[in-house]
């Protein structure tokens, strides 16, 4: 039988998915469910004075009304943070409370103040527009540097310059000599603006209490239903675990947004053990714009030096970091441990240094968002580089390979140990590179370009070049960083009697395809067919335990974890088929799905060994029945993908129109199971970066208003703006795990915003302009053009 | 998004719409094919009491030559003016408009009296009918009348339409045989509604533009003709300087609106340059 893993095997979730059969949260419908509405703050900072429920409560169909007076009474803590960051001076990062409902201001657009329980949907909605709420108008502040003025007015009253924490890494002395010695300094300062996810699916909860068990069932949109249920029960409700059930069923994307532990997930379980009968919350479109955790929203100003042949000397970064009202689980390691440990890149830089500070500001929760910190530190150095190379006057390819840190296996070679912290697992990056650079042809790339401009026309380049740190990751490591969970995962293979295989996995699916790419790591091992094998995710009750889905974390963490349960599947199944064959174990090999006496015909099949397991007549003395093992892995490192971007685009001269020509990519994310889904997530991952680089942006006025709150107003990457994209690929496998697998579904996100706001400035490099601020909107573009004529006309 | 309570009627006729709007009164909404009206009551912007469904009146929906006008239909959807051969020959800035609209399945719905009684300001068909010289024609329970596209636009989301009247037809004159036509947008990305749309129709004799007809939607808060830009060129054998002086002189008598993705500067900018492309198309 030949290997099916690295073979494009079709995704057999799409079935289900394309002919509209999945089953998500808000289609569950449970007998005598009610309906939750939340009464959301229109006001960015307010002081709530009263709350009147009177009218809400009278309406025709509404069951109960609660306010954060309910809960401030019930004694329920708030939702947690799950990453705890100290101060530069080793105090605490502050944690004001984040309440499920909040009873004495509201401190952003989307607060929660109330919810209104009803028969249907529509009496809870009409009863959430009778809830009369008496605010007290507060000066807002929205823009995260604005959070550190004096006269700022203060987020949580006990957090003074709304600073949750400041914090630094690298070596500070050695930079700023670096910097001060170098020949040559590129300096830029730019906003790295906040995104808001938009997974197609919006979130929703449902709160199933059981008088007769005692047990609480949540189903929630969770990238991660076991932490949610260590959250809920241990921190948030305190309620008995082993008496709580979290079940995400199909969830229609995350990309980060659905990791956190949210109130309303909380607020759901709490309200159906106050009124007995299940209930039912599903954001719409627009809470979702306003509660769903928003992305990046970085502030920073880096400095690049140079020595006289363009060697990088030292890299100093100064951030500030905008979290929101309220910190979200992973909020606080996103700018630090996810962020500021990625500034070496792929280069041999000596000398880094990042001072960062992450502040409160009258918005919307930021957590992770696909990439995570890793998009903003490769935004950061690869803007840097594009930018450098036009400042000396060097090729920005060129400087690119004069800076790589040379190859190493991670197996002859060590691992690479960066000025921050990581110790890069295994790479070989001028390859990648050199394979883009021939994919775009770009020496007949630039002959071009200067033949358009001769014409009037705005072509340009742009470079990226990105590694990312993923398959988060060994829980020593991130314990000693301020995590406050393990990063294992966890995998149960069993083996049923006919031969048949239930995989049991922590990792979350939720777009990724697992159950194909699992399916296919334990089809191909054990030699069964992969219809044979059924993997089952995402309930708290059938799992034993997961850690969830992200930091492109689940074949390398989670698959891991499988072929660890296989290999104890295989080394039972060798004692049986010994027995039965009657030769020792050592004189048998497994392929094909049977274990075959060397040199001989005589074997025995996995489905044969598998009912022996289960009918132990004539069975190995002393071995237990059955074949069902679980087994948890913990990674020793995290992995290190890596690749170059190049894209390729058209200015409109007139109107600033930025028409992408081109996207080529060749990335390095070590083996590859099924190359089909690596390219899916691939071009989802470019399509959100570019998005970021072109079109996203979440926009607040002055007062806190989320002005971009719905799909008429911020703009998504859609299929007519973007090229075919051109990918090939390189394979340095993970040299620590079994599989070799490294993980690609943040990587396109993260290498693609750079490539194309570089190419962008490089078309527009006959004006002198440096940057341009993202979104690279038609008008901030034509702006460019203008600001720039005009200056030269000067 | 879910609507406050309403009743829901449907009409079988135009006959039975006007008389169920005389009976419910102001309170009530036409739904046609719901795309500008249903957003807005499931985000309970609009909270109708009563709303009368006319997309079931099959007599509403038609293109055809009467004379020497073509006449649409007020529940022609996008989707069949955008397929229109009839229309395409005579006046393609019309089919050209039509295709320009949202996507196909709003094309497919959507129609274009709904598009005009909800008149978004940067609504696509209003350009075009405007350089068209369409009329539009109003019914109500005491009779019909015939109100000039000029005349029908009167601002921000507000028409000339009573609330008693339906839209129960657009009259467009053909237009000389020499006449050529088109509509530009520069859309708004995320709606991809127009920031500037522009429809220019010239008609030329003896290589002179004798009739001049420019309109944008978009710009400012009513749509409009530019008469500066089309007195510019009336008259003028086309040049490129003649056209680049008339694009010029686009969007300089109305008050331009700005938002975040278009400030004033930046759309009054656009206007000169959609103008230019709209007249260089038509008179290439």
């Amino acid at each position: 039988m030949a290997s099916i893993i690295g073979k494009s095997v079709k995704r057999v979730e799409d079935k289900r998915f394309l002919t509209g059969k999945g089953n998500f949260t808000d289609d569950i419908v449970l007998p005598g469910m009610t309906y939750a509405s939340i009464v959301r703050s229109h006001h960015a900072h307010a002081k709530i004075n009263s709350v009147d429920i009177s009218q809400a409560t009278a309406v025709d169909g509404v069951v109960a009304v609660f306010t954060g007076t309910d809960i401030a009474n019930a004694e329920i803590g708030g939702v947690p943070c799950g990453w705890q960051v100290d101060f530069k001076n080793g105090d605490t990062m502050k944690e004001p409370p984040h309440p499920l409902l909040v009873a004495d201001k509201v401190r952003f657009v989307g607060d929660a103040v109330a919810v209104v329980i009803a028969e249907t949907a529509a009496a809870a909605q009409d009863g959430a527009e009778l809830v009369s709420v008496d605010y007290e108008m507060l000066e807002a502040v929205v823009q995260g540097p604005d959070a550190l003025a004096a006269d700022a007015p203060l987020v949580h009253d006990d957090v003074p310059h709304n600073t949750c924490y400041d914090w630094e890494l690298g070596d500070k002395t050695a930079t700023d000599e670096a910097i001060e010695n170098a020949e040559h300094v590129t300096k830029l300062e730019f906003v790295n603006q906040r995104l808001i996810p938009n997974a197609i699916e919006p979130r929703a909860a449902i709160g199933h209490y059981e008088e007769a068990s005692e047990k609480y069932t949540l189903y929630t949109t969770s990238q991660n239903p076991h932490l949610i249920r260590l959250l809920l029960s241990a921190f948030v409700l305190g309620l008995p675990e082993h008496k709580v059930r979290v079940i995400s069923p199909d969830v229609g994307g995350g990309f980060g947004s659905k990791i956190p532990h949210y109130i309303e997930e909380a607020l759901m379980v709490w309200c159906s053990g106050q009124i007995k009968r299940p209930v039912k919350w599903t954001a719409e479109r627009n809470e979702s714009f306003m509660t769903d955790t928003h992305g990046r929203d970085h502030v920073t100003k880096a400095e690049m030096g140079f020595d006289a042949d363009g060697k990088i000397e030292g890299l100093r970064v100064k951030t500030v970091a905008n979290l929101g009202a309220y910190l979200s689980t992973f909020s606080t390691c996103v700018p630090t441990y996810l962020h500021g440990t990625l500034l070496q890149g792929l280069y041999t830089t000596p000398a880094i240094h990042i001072d960062l500070t992450a502040v409160f500001t009258n918005t919307t929760p930021v957590d992770a968002l696909r990439g995570a910190g890793r998009p903003e530190a490769t935004y950061l150095l690869e803007r840097l580089l594009d930018n450098a190379a036009r400042e000396m006057n060097v090729d920005p390819a060129e400087l690119r390979f004069k800076n790589f840190i040379p190859p190493f296996d991670g197996v002859d070679q060590p691992g690479y140990q960066t000025q921050v912290a990581l110790q890069y697992d295994s790479g070989n990056y001028q390859p990648v590179l050199e394979k883009a650079l021939d994919m775009v042809d770009y020496q007949e790339f630039r002959t071009r370009q200067a033949e358009a401009r001769e014409e009037g026309r705005l072509l340009g380049i742009g470079f990226s070049t990105y590694i990312e740190a993923c398959g988060i990751a060994p829980s020593a490591v991130v314990g000693s960083l301020g995590a406050r969970a393990g990063l294992y995962e966890s995998a149960q293979v069993r083996v049923q009697p006919t031969g048949k295989v239930s995989v049991y996995v922590g990792s979350h699916s939720h777009g990724q395809g697992h159950e194909t790419t699992f399916a296919q790591v334990v089809a191909d091992k054990l030699g069964i067919a992969m219809e044979d094998v059924e993997i089952v995710h995402g309930d708290s009750e059938s799992v034993a335990f997961g850690m969830g889905t992200y930091g492109s974390r689940s074949l390398a963490v989670g698959g891991s974890a499988i072929m660890k349960s296989i290999d104890k599947v295989l080394e039972k199944g060798a004692k049986i088929a010994a027995h039965k064959l009657e030769v020792a174990e050592t004189d048998l090999e497994f392929a094909n799905g049977q274990w075959t006496v060397k040199g001989s015909d005589q074997s025995i099949g996995f489905g044969d060994v598998a009912l022996t397991a289960y009918v132990p007549h004539d069975y190995p003395e002393g071995l237990e029945p059955g074949m069902d093992f679980s087994s948890f892995y913990d990674p020793a490192n995290f992995t290190y993908p890596f690749g170059a971007h190049i894209a390729v685009v058209e200015v409109d001269p007139e109107t600033g129109k930025v028409k992408l020509e081109r996207f080529v990519a060749c990335d390095d994310v070590g083996n590859v199971i099924n190359p089909m889904i690596v390219d899916g997530q691939l071009h989802g991952g470019i399509a959100h970066g570019i998005g970021q680089a072109l079109y996203e942006g979440a926009i607040y006025d002055e007062s806190g208003q989320l002005v971009s709150a719905s799909f008429m107003d911020y703009t998504m990457p859609r299929a007519d703006d973007l090229p075919m994209f051109e990918l090939d690929r390189t394979v340095t496998p993970c040299p620590h795990n079994p599989l070799g697998v490294k993980g690609a579904g943040e990587a396109g996100t993260i290498a693609a915003t750079p490539a194309v706001v570089n190419a962008v400035i490089d078309a527009l490099s006959p004006f002198g302009v440096s940057d341009i601020t993202m979104p690279l909107t038609p008008e901030r573009v034509w702006k460019a053009m203008q600001t720039q004529t005009k200056e030269a006309a000067i | 998004m879910i609507p406050s309570e309403f009743e829901y009627c449907r009409a079988g006729s135009v006959e039975e719409a006007l008389d169920l709007l005389a009976q419910k009164g102001p309170d009530a909404k036409i739904l046609a094919g719901g795309h500008s009206l249903l957003p807005a009551m499931k985000l309970r912007l609009n909270s109708p009491g009563a709303v009368i469904d006319i997309s079931g009146i099959g007599e509403l929906s038609y293109i055809k030559e009467e004379g020497s006008h073509l006449v649409i239909g007020a529940c022609t959807t996008h989707g069949d003016i955008a397929k229109s051969t009839l229309l395409s020959e005579k006046i393609p800035m019309i089919v050209e408009a039509a295709a320009e609209i949202g996507d196909v399945q709003v094309r497919n719905k959507g129609t274009i009296g709904g598009s005009l009684a909800h008149a978004d300001p940067a609504a696509d068909w209003p350009a075009s009918l405007l350089a068209g010289e369409a009329e539009i024609v109003l019914a109500s329970s005491s009779g019909e009348r015939t109100v000039a596209a000029v005349d029908f636009f009167q601002g921000l989301f507000t028409t000339d339409l009573g609330e008693n009247e339906l839209i129960t037809e657009i009259r467009l004159p053909i237009p000389d045989a020499y006449t050529k036509s088109t509509y530009v947008k520069f859309e708004q990305p995320a709606s991809r509604f127009a920031i500037v749309g522009c429809a220019a129709s010239i008609t030329r004799s003896n290589g002179s533009c004798d009739k001049v007809r420019v309109a944008f939607t978009g710009v400012s808060s009513t749509p409009f003709r530019d008469q500066a830009v089309e007195q510019a060129l009336e008259g003028q054998a086309p040049s490129d300087d003649n056209i680049e002086a008339a694009a010029e002189k686009a969007a300089m008598s109305v008050e331009v609106m700005g938002d975040h993705f278009a400030s004033q500067e930046y759309r009054k900018h656009l206007a000169k340059v959609y103008a230019r492309r709209a007249l260089q198309a038509v008179l290439s």
